[in-house]
């Protein structure tokens, strides 16, 4: 029989209470295989999207535009440049637009009133709503002020409606980031409270700003379901010249490619997929070198 | 100062064109078909010339498959996840794996359309799988839709564990309990409201996503019964029908603007609820 000292000073046993009883072992085992899910699909995704389309990776895929007789042959130019006109008019859309909303909510407004609380939680939900959403939105405005639907402006304005809520959220987080100090030491010099905010606050703030813009245009790169509600033509034959130019986009022409039962088709789409993700990258490469480069530690 | 509080009264007034936008179409559609035969039909045949028939159900089933489908497939992967991230992860593995998540989340969902319909369902469903599934099925929309939101769950349901302070946890250790238990029994209740803030608005999303299943649930409306069948959802029929040729003022048109109608009002109604979820948890510490 063991004594009181033994008892108390054998050790737990493992096999029910510790970190390598058989229950916890498998709870491990199964959080790793949930994670190792998640990331094995997405080399999946990758892989098999690389290699559905490596082949058509060719230099038409650039030059030619979208053929509906010869697949074989046809390519991606005018979706690759109606995506440039239309991310670019977003960018100049969305950005002064989102920043301005941003500082007025982070720095002017009183969250006790009434009308900036509602503001407040439009914002939630709007960075919520469903992305065709915007694009039924756009359609009737459209209608109203008189404007063609399907042209570069009205695709500029449905995206740049889509990710405007998320350029304000990501923005106040950069300016909430900048210290209190900072406001104080320039209206203790005298300057005004629009003054510290365009010459101290904001600039402080900027390589947040641009890191979450960055972001949110390269979501809105990604966006097809408003600017199918648009009626983006899909077999264009000609590049974008200006806002009132007819368009279609990557992501468009991905779809379009996909839903044709052809597998000429499905390996362009396949090849423009490549495409699509390689501008992504980019775009995050960019953002993460901005945040890395000019980060500051106060 | 004026301009930039205008710059944020915009985003009232972007709601306020939303509604508008989807509310006087869609009250034109039901001048001519009743509320009643939209919200309880069970054939929705809107292009059939003389034969239409605006019963909305047949979307409804279609879209409440897809998403079912994708909860089941992001909320125990994505919590399995978060809780490894949050409570287990080494510091260098989980600042691998967190951007690993991120470019998960950051791949246009018409990429993960074409890949339901060129991987998924011919090869994982039909060949690996056995199952009897066509190109489209609601199971291969709703897996790959599970697998776009699997970061959303993730990433917030880790947020929410991260913020659970310390100190629970090792007054846990404290009284003899081990990790697992501190997780499931201290960690995960203590998150909660902001674990089911991730799963509802996972669950908006998967309402409102629309690639995914116009490219691979099918283009055909129809009460859908069973995983393995093929069925259009509210978004499906939106995307569909946009690309087709409808002139605005027309029966045909506004029929969209009345789907597009509810389906706002159902992600709303889901918004809110997430919204007040997030407040919540936020006020827990």
């Amino acid at each position: 029989m063991a004594t009181i000292g033994q008892i108390a000073t054998r050790p737990l046993r493992a096999e029910q209470h510790g970190e390598r009883s058989l229950a916890s072992i498998a709870f491990l085992v199964t959080l790793w295989l949930a994670l190792a899910f998640a990331v094995l699909c997405l080399i999946t995704l990758l892989v098999t999207s690389f290699l559905d389309g490596v082949g058509r990776l060719d230099g038409n895929l650039f030059t030619q535009y979208s053929s509906q007789v010869r697949p074989e042959t046809g390519g991606a130019r005018a979706a690759i440049w109606g995506t440039v006109w239309v991310i670019g008019l977003t960018a100049v859309l969305a950005i002064p637009l989102g920043v301005a909303a941003a500082v007025y909510l982070e720095e002017f407004a009183d969250p006790d009133r009434w009308y900036n609380r509602l503001v407040e939680v439009n914002l939630q939900n709007l960075a919520a709503v469903p992305a065709i959403v915007y694009g039924m939105l756009t359609a009737g405005l459209a209608l109203t002020i008189g404007l063609r639907r399907g042209v570069v402006l009205a695709g500029g304005i449905a995206l740049a409606l889509l990710i405007l809520p998320v350029i304000i959220i990501t923005t106040r987080e950069a300016l909430r980031a900048v210290p209190a100090e900072i406001r104080q030491g320039s209206l203790a010099l005298g300057a005004t409270p629009l003054m510290t905010v365009w010459k101290q606050t904001l600039p402080s703030a900027v390589p947040g700003v641009a890191t979450g813009t960055i972001l949110a245009l390269s979501r809105a790169l990604g966006e097809a379901a408003p600017l199918l509600l648009l009626g983006a033509v899909v077999f264009i034959r000609f590049d974008p010249d200006g806002l009132m130019s007819g368009f279609t986009t990557m992501p468009v022409q991905i779809f379009n490619w996909a839903s044709q039962p052809q597998a000429e088709f499905r390996e362009l789409a396949a090849a423009a997929i490549i495409v699509l993700l390689a501008m992504l990258l980019l775009m995050n490469a960019v953002a993460i070198l901005i945040r890395n480069r000019y980060q500051r530690r106060w | 100062m004026v301009v930039l509080a205008g710059a944020s009264l915009l985003s009232v007034l972007v709601t306020v064109g939303i509604v508008l936008s989807l509310l006087l179409p869609a009250l034109s559609f039901f001048r001519e078909v009743s509320v009643s035969e939209f919200l309880f039909g069970t054939r929705w045949t809107p292009r059939f010339t003389g034969q239409e028939s605006y019963g909305v159900l047949p979307l409804i089933t279609g879209t409440a498959w897809t998403t079912f489908i994708g909860l089941l497939v992001a909320i125990p992967f994505g919590l399995g996840a978060a809780v490894y991230l949050a409570e287990y992860a080494p510091w260098r593995v989980r600042k691998v794996l967190k951007p690993v998540l991120e470019v998960l989340a950051g791949i246009p969902s018409v990429v993960y359309g074409f890949f339901a319909l060129t991987f998924v369902a011919p090869f994982v469903l039909d060949d690996l799988l056995g199952l009897d599934v066509g190109t489209f099925s609601v199971l291969s929309a709703g897996i790959v839709l599970g697998i776009m939101i699997i970061p959303t769950v993730a990433s917030l349901s880790e947020d929410a564990m991260s913020a659970v302070p310390d100190s629970l946890r090792q007054g846990s250790f404290a009284l003899g309990a081990n990790k697992m238990r501190t997780t499931l029994r201290v960690v995960f209740p203590a998150a909660v409201s902001g674990i089911a803030a991730s799963i509802v608005l996972a669950l908006s999303r998967a309402v409102g996503e629309t690639m995914i299943v116009a490219l691979a649930a099918g283009t055909q409306a129809r009460m859908v019964g069973g995983p393995t069948e093929f069925g259009q959802t509210m978004t499906g029929f939106i995307a569909q029908t946009a690309t087709g040729e409808s002139t605005p003022g027309t029966l045909s048109y506004n029929t969209l603007f009345a789907v597009g109608l509810l389906l706002f009002a159902i992600t709303f109604v889901i918004n809110m609820i997430s919204i007040r979820l997030v407040r919540k948890f936020r006020e827990a510490y």
